[in-house]
């Protein structure tokens, strides 16, 4: 059979599927989630496990300001969707820098900690549990951070390039999806170890 | 859509195909009938379906259990099966139709999913059971306690009570049902992970670093039962062989008195022992081996103090003999190769006296 | 009513010079060709794999033998294990499920063909990263060697105390790598179902081998990635001193094995959903019959898939865990008995009454439905917690999964490679050397594993590179040995048969085989767009209706 006969139906409703790249990003972040409930899970068994060193709650101080300034880039980048949706791409540029700004001051406070850790305190990922896991679980998610602020990075320069237009709107919303993500991460995270594990 | 009687047929067929299936099932199974505990195996078998203890009973049981009913599914999914396969087959001299196409069943997917939970309920009861009774028994206060480490690639025994340290082989009383006398052993590990089993006794218990693990046992029948170590714990973990004597009431007495003593100093040393002595206790042999009663106290290795009551060296992997003595400690990698015994690099002279010295340990 | 005719073309390239088709196919994003590396990749790793297993085989021949050492033993079944999971079984998956997954959904190609080729060249990678550590070894300063530390690398054995140089490392990051890949490939196949499919192919429309590899992708974002989780944490150990698994710093060898096995027992599900898939493609075709009960085969496979998040534990059953633990690990191991015999159950039915048409792919599905019902059942007694303080780590476990993987998953794996051999390379495969490689296959399956089970009821553990004689082994061991050279022989069959069909065969066509998925309706093989015209579908079998337009699916489904 060379050929094969079709008739094309009338659809009575229109096929309308889910965007790939929110079903692509929404899968992505279910990963994401099931490795950093691994590194959560090590945490919280490992508490009080420490057979010597610093404790937690002889070195760890509440980063109040760091958390502040992620979670609200949350609603800096959700404004910036907005705002290029709304065809607003100068309001875009800015919300979108904002974003920018706290992720890095969030990303330089966990510097400073682990600096402080390190040179005053003595804690690195090899004194003992505790900070075996608390390097792990805190890096990881500054990790993410990183990889996401390298991507706003990115789309900064495009957009002063003047390359952003409104039809990316549907890509910003799908990026913005993974900054909630490691947002929500980080509400996660200070429980278990600034407050449950302290 | 299926017919009352075409049905009715096809199940007198099924019938029939269900005795040739329970037949060709139960002649395959005679095949491999030695399993069973039949003469034709070494009576050294570690065949877990002649358990001589407690534990290793209940679980006999319950795996009698389990295989009948597995059994029973076997047979008739199996001529289901074999039946549709085999009747269902185009002929030669096909019509060239289609079959009528159907596309389910509720009431059958009902029935053949309340069956099988049904099955797994009660499956799980037994089992249940099992587990609990296993895991919970008390220990009477006449239970032997033992210490067992597991080290790579040698088992250490220690008797705290009765002031007992030995290796490899694990001597313990025979359990009599009407004033039991099991033994219950804490597990431990100074290394990686192992598995003390030994089969005809109880089931398998893993010995984990930072971790204490319990189990027991009450043989009930004198001997010597084999095992090995079965969690993979590095190269030489083939030849971390276990046996386990199980020694009458008296037996047993007289092996703890004569474990508990330290070295004797035999009234007649020949040169070559005496001059081995100094040899041992003046090179590296005592930063890993404890002699008791002796300077030597290293816990790396095995507790030599009554090597020569032992039937095996290097944990089972070879017989205790004069030949194979002194070859493990002139190169262990010809016994064990990749265990954790260095060649001792003695000369000749020096090798002959240690063997002389270790033979008089007994 | 107005038909149009769609001419397709049988699309054989003409020759161009090597050097353009090698940087085609290097630079593809196309899934057909892609899944074909995939397909070709795991196939060459089936043989290193199995060359693997031959060494094991012919050193456990006899006790006491002297074949190979105890050294390079421990690597075999280490690199034997972790190849045929993740460089043989996953990867033919992954490609079977690229290559059919858009021709089924009426799609032009997966969601995202940039991804999905740098999924494919980094489980490749991963591969050629695992198997370097072979000549990284012996003479190249602290390189170390191959892995021997088993393919689920217990804790504390990896540690840098007990597992010296870099062997251990080649395992973690190899398949660090390769992990990325699979999670990769998961979030395309999960995208490509949900968006790509065709207009009028609901959820409740798409083939099965489409749902359940929907199935299989859930599975493997949750499941790899707590395996990827504990190598990052192993390599932390390893490489900056942290304490994890360091039990001499009061680290967890036990928190080791939960988080393996919360990826090892679904990855096992994993691979085996997609056989079913196979199977449940093929044996309809062949009985002439739509698959019996498609809803509750669908809902079978998704209870699987949930439930086989919580049995984990089974595979820890010796490790000292309370009764109470013991318990619940044990009813959720027999809980999930029930949706898979409910789907043995609904294969029976769908041949119950139809047609067999008894050709090669349908030989290999018959006999998978044969053996994974023993496996299911050798399954059941294992989940028995005090029956698998016996037979855990022992041969009967080696025996049973080898049944699962090499007779379930692998010979369904045989039936697809007939089936779509066609499709992929528009020629027919040699039925009379089909059969002989069934045949020659299936009689050294059943020599080795059938009699694998008895040493293990006899004592004998897993991962020993010799054995003491005299205690009942013997006999047992060496039968399993010579049923190996049977399936090399069966092997060495298909290998050739594929090689010579390919440019002798005779010419498929389009739908050599009469069945009723949207792939058949492409030319063989497909043209790079798949599809003229996207299709519209009204039922499960859309070429069904179009061959039979007096009688279709979509009034009785």
């Amino acid at each position: 059979m060379s050929t094969i006969s079709s008739k094309p139906a009338p659809m009575e409703q229109p096929w309308v599927l889910p965007s790939r790249g929110r079903v692509g990003m929404f899968s992505l972040i279910a990963a994401e989630l099931a490795i950093f409930t691994i590194f959560v899970v090590a945490y919280l068994f490992y508490i009080g496990k420490s057979l010597t060193g610093p404790l937690p709650k002889d070195v760890l101080e509440l980063p109040i300001f760091a958390s502040i300034c992620l979670l609200s880039s949350s609603l800096t980048i959700h404004a910036a969707v907005s705002a290029l949706r709304k065809g607003r791409v100068g309001a875009f540029s800015m919300w979108w820098f904002a974003t920018m700004v706290l992720g890095l001051i969030f990303l330089g406070e966990t510097a400073r900690e682990w600096y402080h850790l390190i040179f005053d305190k003595g804690l690195t990922i090899s004194t003992n549990l505790f900070g075996t896991t608390y390097y792990s679980l805190v890096g990881l998610h500054a990790f993410h951070v990183t990889v996401g602020l390298i991507c706003i990075a990115i789309a900064m320069v495009l957009a002063v390039l003047g390359k952003v237009k409104q039809e990316h709107g549907e890509r910003a919303e799908v990026f913005s999806l993974y900054w909630h993500f490691v947002d929500a991460v980080w509400i996660v995270v200070f429980t278990v170890v600034y407050v449950i594990g302290r | 859509m299926v017919q009352r009687t075409l049905f009715n047929s096809h199940l007198r067929d099924l019938a029939s195909w269900m005795k040739w299936a329970l037949i060709i099932v139960v002649g395959y199974l005679l095949v491999a009938q030695p399993v069973f505990g039949n003469f034709q195996n070494p009576p050294q078998t570690p065949n877990i379906f002649k358990p001589e203890s407690t534990p290793a009973h209940s679980i006999f049981h319950l795996s009698l259990f389990v295989l009948t009913i597995c059994a029973v599914i076997f047979v008739i999914v199996f001529s289901l099966l074999a039946y549709s396969v085999i009747k269902f087959r185009k002929r030669a001299n096909d019509d060239g139709r289609e079959p009528a196409p159907i596309y389910g069943s509720n009431q059958i997917e009902l029935a053949w999913t309340v069956i099988p939970v049904l099955i797994v309920l009660v499956l799980f009861l037994a089992t249940a059971r099992v587990i609990h009774g296993i895991q919970q028994a008390k220990k009477p206060p006449e239970a032997i306690e033992v210490i067992a480490i597991g080290h790579q690639f040698w088992w250490e025994f220690r008797y705290p009570d009765l002031g007992v340290v030995t290796a490899n082989e694990l001597h313990v009383p025979v359990s009599d049902p009407a004033h039991p006398t099991p033994t219950f052993i804490t597990l431990l590990s100074a290394d990686t992970d192992h598995s003390f089993w030994v089969p005809r006794l109880a089931g398998k218990t893993d010995l984990i670093p930072n971790r204490e693990n319990h189990m027991w046992m009450d043989p009930n029948e004198p001997g010597i039962y084999i095992g090995q170590c079965a969690q993979y714990c590095g190269t030489q973990h083939a030849k971390m062989l276990l046996r386990v004597y199980v020694d009458s009431p008296d037996k047993f007495k007289q092996w703890i008195q004569e474990q508990s003593k330290p070295a004797e100093v035999p009234a007649q040393v020949n040169d070559a022992a005496q001059e081995g002595r100094r040899v041992f206790e003046t090179t590296a042999c005592i930063n890993c081996h404890a002699v008791s009663g002796t300077v030597a106290d290293g816990r790396f290795g095995p507790d030599l103090t009554h090597l020569m009551s032992r039937d095996t060296i290097a944990s089972g992997a070879a017989a205790n003999t004069s030949e194979n003595l002194r070859l493990w400690i002139h190169n262990p990698d010809a016994i064990k190769p990749g265990s954790l015994m260095p060649a001792m690099n003695l000369n000749q002279r020096d090798l002959d006296a240690v063997t002389a010295y270790l033979e008089t340990l007994r | 009513m107005a038909t149009e005719s769609i001419a397709l073309t049988n699309a054989r390239e003409e020759s161009r010079p090597i050097g353009t088709i090698l940087h085609d196919w290097v630079t593809t994003v196309d899934h057909k060709r892609l899944g074909i590396l995939y397909i070709l990749y795991a196939l060459v790793f089936l043989v290193i794999g199995g060359i693997e297993a031959t060494i094991m085989r012919i050193q456990l021949i006899v006790p006491h033998n002297h074949f190979v050492s105890p050294q390079v033993f421990n690597r075999m079944f280490t690199m034997h294990g972790t190849t045929m999971i993740f460089f043989v079984a996953m990867p033919i998956l992954f490609g079977f499920a690229n290559y059919l997954i858009p021709l089924m959904i009426g799609a032009r190609d997966m969601a995202f063909p940039r991804l999905n080729a740098w999924s494919f060249w980094l489980t490749a990678f991963g591969g050629l990263l695992l198997y370097f550590s072979f000549i990284g070894g012996n003479g190249l300063y602290g390189a170390g060697n191959a892995p021997d530390v088993g393919w689920f690398a217990y804790a504390p054995l990896t540690a840098t105390a007990f597992s010296v140089g870099h062997s251990t490392d080649f395992w973690t990051l190899g398949l660090l790598v390769s992990g990325f890949g699979s999670i990769g490939t998961a979030v395309n196949i999960l995208a490509t179902i949900i968006c790509l499919r065709c207009p009028g192919m609901t959820l409740g429309k798409m083939p099965l081998l489409v749902w359940l590899n929907l199935v299989m992708a859930v599975m493997v974002l949750l499941a790899v990635s707590p395996l990827t989780a504990a190598q990052m944490m192993l390599s932390l150990d390893r490489f900056l001193g942290a304490h994890f698994f360091d039990t001499q710093a009061g680290g967890s060898a036990v928190l080791w094995m939960h988080f393996f096995w919360i990826f090892g027992h679904p990855e096992v599900y994993v691979l085996v959903i997609p056989a079913f898939a196979f199977a449940s493609e093929i044996i309809p075709v062949f009985s002439r019959k739509p698959i019996f009960g498609y809803p509750v085969m669908v809902g079978a496979t998704i209870c699987i898939g949930f439930v086989g998040f919580s049995v984990w534990a089974h595979h820890m059953f010796t490790v000292g865990m309370n009764s109470y633990a013991n318990t619940f690990f044990t009813i959720t191991t027999m809980v999930i008995a029930v949706p898979t015999g409910i789907k043995i159950f609904n294969w029976i039915a769908t041949i119950w009454g139809g047609k067999i048409i008894l050709k090669t792919p349908m030989l290999f599905c018959i006999a998978f439905l044969f053996q994974f019902l023993i496996a299911g059942l050798t399954g059941i007694m294992l989940s028995a917690a005090p029956f698998n303080w016996q037979l855990g780590n022992s041969y009967f476990v080696v025996a049973h999964f080898h049944y699962v993987i090499v007779g379930g998953i692998l010979f369904t794996l045989f039936g697809a490679f007939y089936y779509w051999f066609p499709k992929m390379s528009g020629r027919m495969y040699n039925e009379t050397l089909g059969k002989w490689h069934f045949w020659l296959f299936f009689i050294g399956f059943h020599l080795t594993f059938d009699f694998m089970h008895v040493p293990g009821l006899l004592g004998m553990p897993r991962r020993i590179y010799t054995y003491e004689p005299g205690l009942g082994w013997d006999i047992w061991n060496l039968i399993c040995t010579i049923g190996v050279f049977f399936q090399i022989a069966g092997t060495a069959v298909f290998v050739g048969n594929l090689l010579w069909s390919y440019f002798k065969g005779k010419v498929a066509g389009n739908d050599p085989w009469d069945a009723w998925t949207l792939e058949w309706s492409t030319s063989s093989p497909p043209v790079e767009y798949n599809f003229a015209r996207i299709p519209v579908v009204k039922s499960r079998r859309p070429l069904w209706d179009i061959k039979h337009p007096e009688d279709p699916d979509w009034k009785y489904e």
